[in-house]
């Protein structure tokens, strides 16, 4: 069967010395970074984005992925031990595992939501590897009409997953798609919104929109002041290894979580913190003991964790099948691969099946890496949590302006970094979600490069996205999130999960 | 807190769209706008920063029509002072001082930002944080800076 010579090829690659220790470094990396208090998962990877361009394109992206794990592992590490969930997909860990933790019961919270993770994210991964490659031989027949009507969807399942207000989130869209034209026209070579600045006729640094939106403007909103050094938990961690009981409670909601996860995970926007949210209700629901929710359950830590890892595992699917990021942190890797000189899409998988399959199998071994290495090291990960964070902060903004400038030794980047960040903050005290705006970005060219090709082709009639039918169908799912968002049973359903996470 | 007839945040935002949607609509006049055909490079952001102006405009009604819960809190202005201009120091010193020391003076001022180091403190973590990059960015990693630039040299 192909899967497994795909995999073998995939695991020869990922396995050499040079690559493992680039995983492993990554995935140290991402977990120090994501333990440590005030920065999530995307901050982290748009920070440490640009050391990776230095390496070669699957070095670099199986670096990128293991950041990605790592903080995403980090982040569960600070929800359990100090309620301080990294970003919003641990936001539910928080509930359950704070209070385990609360209870001596830390070490177990820690080895359930690791092996929740690892199990998840083995099995997300054999996804990914059976689906990818029947998904790409669909994405090879799209059209430049198909194109667009996915992006639409993918940017209007981003807007329907995004914290607050609807046309907030909208506006950042396309506030996005409009940044992201800035720079010379493809076609006719007519300079948008440059200003007569001739650093900006190659377009506005990716970096450094997401160096300045996702890590300057959180850096402000932590100097606000009025928040002192958080308490780290002062009690033992308590044993590591769950007792019998714990793993038999752990099974079932592992499995559905991975399930909900895996599934979710495709759906662009955000998909993993929708699966954790799902799969806590879930849980609740099927329990015989709901009321331990809150209260310190193991299956509000194992379900949760399992269906975010899935999810952040299966939210490659859409990268590598088709090019288009599920989310802020797939839009960086877009953005690394570009960068690194890939066109992202259903191309790579043809044209270099080593990166493609290498990237699946380091997936694997990142999971691994982390189970293996973060259970003994979780002492070094609590003292790091004691770092006063007016330490930190000028380490961020020292290493994110070397990256920046790294990236094209260019000053201006570093001056666009510091508006940037302005900008990010503003959207911040506004209460609008950066994540929309970044998708948007990256979109923003190929949406309208899409958009004109698909007019060409159609002689400039409109009807060509109604009368190709893959592109009607995918036009009228996009109408169907509309109208779901719309109602207004979903629409307070909806402002109710966000309330609780944030 | 004050109870409000309208909310500040959706004010400010929409008002802050409208006026960047107007602003990008502007800039797109000069380009050519084409035909549905074939379009030329100002139709798409036209569109948009239409849009984009409008979507403001439903933002400001919105905010008019809702009761705020909660304001615009606090403003971070040391932080913005300090930690925006560290990254522009940053970028004006690299080429003419060099690596080692822009880094040094951003890492200095970034320091600035929050009231709870004290001056010595700053000056060690500034030092720490600019020989900790320069091994790893500049030794270990490589990267093509010049740690010492043309206007130190004499």
């Amino acid at each position: 069967m192909d899967l497994f010579s795909n995999l073998a090829l995939g695991f020869a690659t990922a396995a050499t010395p040079l690559n493992l220790g680039f995983c492993l470094i990554g995935v140290i990396l991402g977990t120090l970074i994501g333990v440590l208090p005030g920065i999530g998962a995307t901050a982290t990877i748009a920070m440490l984005l640009p050391i990776t361009f230095q390496l070669e394109p699957v070095s670099s992206l199986i670096m990128l992925a293991g950041i990605y794990y790592g903080a995403q592992y980090g982040g569960s590490t600070t929800a359990i031990l100090i309620n301080m969930p990294g970003e919003s997909s641990s936001a539910v860990t928080a509930i359950d595992g704070y209070q385990m933790a609360r209870r001596g019961k830390a070490g177990t919270a820690l080895a359930v939501a690791a092996l929740g993770s690892f199990f998840a994210g083995t099995v997300a991964t054999l996804l990914v590897a059976i689906f990818a490659p029947p998904l790409t031989a669909v994405a090879l027949q799209f059209g430049a009409a198909e194109y667009f009507s996915l992006m639409v969807l993918g940017l209007v399942c981003a807007v329907a997953l995004a914290h607050g207000s609807f046309l907030k989130a909208l506006a950042m869209v396309v506030l996005g798609l409009l940044l992201g034209l800035v720079g010379t026209d493809i076609y006719t070579g007519a300079p948008r919104f440059t200003l007569g600045l001739p650093e900006l006729a190659d377009g506005l640094s990716f970096v450094a929109l997401a160096v300045g939106v996702f890590g300057i403007a959180e850096i402000l909103r932590n100097l606000e002041g009025g928040q002192g050094d958080r308490e780290v938990l002062g009690q033992k961690l308590g044993g590591l290894f769950p007792s019998r009981e714990d793993l038999k409670a752990m099974v079932g909601p592992m499995l559905r979580g991975t399930a909900l996860g895996s599934a979710l995970g495709i759906l662009p926007g955000g998909g993993a913190v929708l699966a954790a949210f799902g799969s806590y209700t879930i849980e609740k629901r099927l329990s015989k003991r709901p009321e331990e929710f809150g209260q310190g359950a193991i299956a509000g830590v194992a379900g949760p964790e399992s269906a975010n890892n899935a999810g952040a595992q299966t939210s490659f699917i859409p990268l590598l099948t088709l090019g288009i990021p599920a989310n802020p942190v797939m839009a960086l890797m877009v953005g690394a691969m570009i960068i690194q000189g890939i066109v992202p899409g259903p191309n790579v998988a043809t044209e270099q099946p080593a990166l493609f399959w290498g990237i699946i199998a380091s997936m694997w071994i990142g999971n691994l890496m982390l189970i293996v290495l973060n259970l003994p090291l979780i002492g070094i990960w609590v003292k790091l949590l004691k770092v006063p964070y007016h330490v930190l902060f000028p380490i961020i903004i020292a290493f994110s302006s070397i990256g920046v400038y790294s990236v094209k030794g260019n000053a201006f980047d570093l001056f666009a970094v510091a508006g940037f960040g302005l900008l990010g903050y503003v959207f911040l005290k506004l209460r609008c979600e950066p994540a929309p705006l970044l998708l948007g970005f990256v979109l923003g060219p190929l949406l309208e490069e899409n958009l004109r090709r698909a007019m060409i082709l159609g002689r400039g009639d409109p009807m060509v996205f109604l009368t190709r039918p893959i592109s009607a169908g995918l036009l009228v799912l996009t109408l169907a999130v509309v109208v779901i968002m719309l109602m207004p049973r979903v629409r307070r359903k909806r402002e109710e999960v966000f309330v609780e996470g944030d | 807190m004050r109870d409000r007839s309208f909310d500040p945040t959706d004010l400010a935002a929409g008002v802050v769209f409208t006026v960047l949607g107007l602003a990008f609509g502007v800039s797109t006049l000069g380009l050519e706008r084409g035909t549905a055909l074939r379009m030329g490079p100002g139709y798409a952001p036209l569109v948009l920063a239409a849009v984009l102006t409008l979507l403001g405009v439903l933002i400001v009604v919105a905010g008019l029509r809702s009761r705020g819960v909660e304001g615009i809190g606090p403003l971070a202005w040391r932080g913005m002072a300090f930690l925006l201009s560290a990254p522009i120091l940053f970028g004006l010193t690299v080429r003419g001082l060099g690596f080692v020391p822009a880094i040094f003076l951003a890492t200095l001022l970034a320091s600035l930002a929050s009231p709870r180091l004290k001056s010595w403190q700053v000056l060690g973590l500034a030092v720490a944080i600019t020989l900790f990059s320069t091994l790893v960015f500049s030794y270990a990693l490589g990267l093509p800076f010049r740690r010492f630039g043309p206007w130190l040299s004499f």
